[in-house]
């Protein structure tokens, strides 16, 4: 099966700097859904050309060939943004994260590039785009950026730089992140791509980033970023369906399974109507299940 | 063939990194000095990368001081292109010769 699909199964992206050697070699250890490099925020300005070049070798490498890839570009406009896309292109990424995304253009500017670019190195592979949204002026463009482009996979909340620019700060609450978190999602699921959750930078309140992880799954969020790979288990934990949502996904799979075989569009289970979208949030449970560990391999 | 004009160096002393200086030289061909724990075991086989990663960048003439804390094969490679690169005062590189 291939590492990466549009709809694959991303509850961790975890970020990487990519001026940490470090942690750029062994961030494959910690199993993330997808390994986040990062050329932007968390590199140092003359650091840009070690971590762009560091980050292109590390890409290929072995240890990243069964796990999804995503860089975090610069924008365009800066200096940095055209030589970090030529640099994680050929390198082979699955996912290029735009920060600051605040219209159409970005994305279509961004898009136009990376075509280019695979079309000179002559690849077939198509490289998917992921949208940070962290202004006022994205999460009200954010439906029609999450339409923009048929690479776009997801759209992500980028809640620090968004709290500056609403001219407030982040609390444990979460009330400022409220009318960002509904846009980013509703947006999302209205273009049928992914939508993931900024990340919780205290890395040491365990108890905070749980309430957060299930006030966000609560809300229909995919997955989140994160900045600590400690924070992976518990994420995935807080993710992992419960006893008796993996028994009804169970049933509703075996029904839908025995009514196909009786030739049978729609069947009923205790008394409720299964059709298309019960099974396939069944099999979303299923595929949670595996992926949380919680199955064994034969389901 | 290119050259270097300048010194410059890339990397740091972090374990798992490796700390790369690169020098000017006129007619001595790659001359390599290595410092590593691990020289023993894997001296020569890092001694050749580094010498094929300034090879492939079209260098011939270079000081290369290096001090490994225990790098993957690419970290070093990348500390080593990138110092040249530098030295270069190369921004946009030939991402065929880097592969």
């Amino acid at each position: 099966m291939s590492k990466t699909t549009k709809t694959k199964l991303r509850r961790s992206m975890l970020f990487v700097p990519g001026s940490n050697t470090g942690m750029v070699c062994n961030a494959f250890i910690y199993k993330p859904d997808t390994v986040m490099f990062d050329l932007e925020d968390s590199v140092a300005l003359s650091e840009k050309d070690s971590a762009r070049l560091m980050v292109f070798h590390a890409l290929q490498h072995f240890t990243y060939q069964d796990i999804e890839t995503a860089v975090r570009v610069n924008p365009l406009d800066t200096p940095f943004g055209i030589l970090d896309l030529e640099a994680v292109i050929r390198g082979g990424v699955d996912i290029v994260r735009l920060p600051k995304t605040d219209t159409v253009q970005d994305v279509l500017d961004m898009e136009r590039e990376i075509e280019r670019i695979e079309k000179e190195i002559g690849t077939t592979k198509k490289t998917m785009l992921l949208a940070a949204i962290e202004s006022a002026l994205g999460v009200v463009n954010a439906v029609e950026i999450a339409r923009s482009s048929s690479r776009m996979m997801g759209i992500a909340l980028g809640a620090e730089d968004f709290v500056r620019d609403l001219h407030t700060q982040r609390t444990k609450e979460g009330g400022e992140l409220m009318a960002a978190r509904n846009q980013i999602l509703l947006a999302a699921r209205a273009a049928k791509i992914g939508a993931f959750d900024s990340i919780f930078s205290d890395i040491k309140d365990k108890e905070g980033f749980m309430h957060e992880v299930a006030y966000v799954k609560s809300l229909g969020f995919d997955g989140k970023s994160l900045i600590n790979p400690n924070q992976i288990p518990w994420l995935h934990k807080e993710f992992a369906p419960s006893t008796k949502n993996i028994s009804w996904a169970i049933e509703v799979i075996e029904a839908a399974k025995d009514a196909e075989l009786r030739g049978l569009g729609v069947v009923s289970l205790d008394g409720k109507m299964v059709d298309a979208p019960i099974i396939a949030r069944a099999e979303w449970i299923m595929d949670l299940a595996r992926a949380s560990g919680v199955l064994g391999e034969q389901l | 063939m290119s050259k270097i004009l300048e010194p410059a160096h890339a990397g740091t002393l972090e374990s798992s990194d490796v700390f790369v200086r690169v020098v000017p030289s006129e007619q001595n061909g790659i001359e390599i000095e290595l410092e590593s724990s691990v020289s023993e075991i894997y001296g020569e086989a890092i001694e050749l990368l580094i010498k094929e990663t300034a090879e492939a960048m079209n260098i011939r003439n270079i000081r290369i001081l290096v001090q490994d804390k225990g790098a993957l094969d690419y970290v070093i490679k990348a500390r080593v292109q990138t110092a040249i690169l530098r030295a270069q005062g190369t921004v946009s590189p030939d991402w065929s010769v880097l592969s």
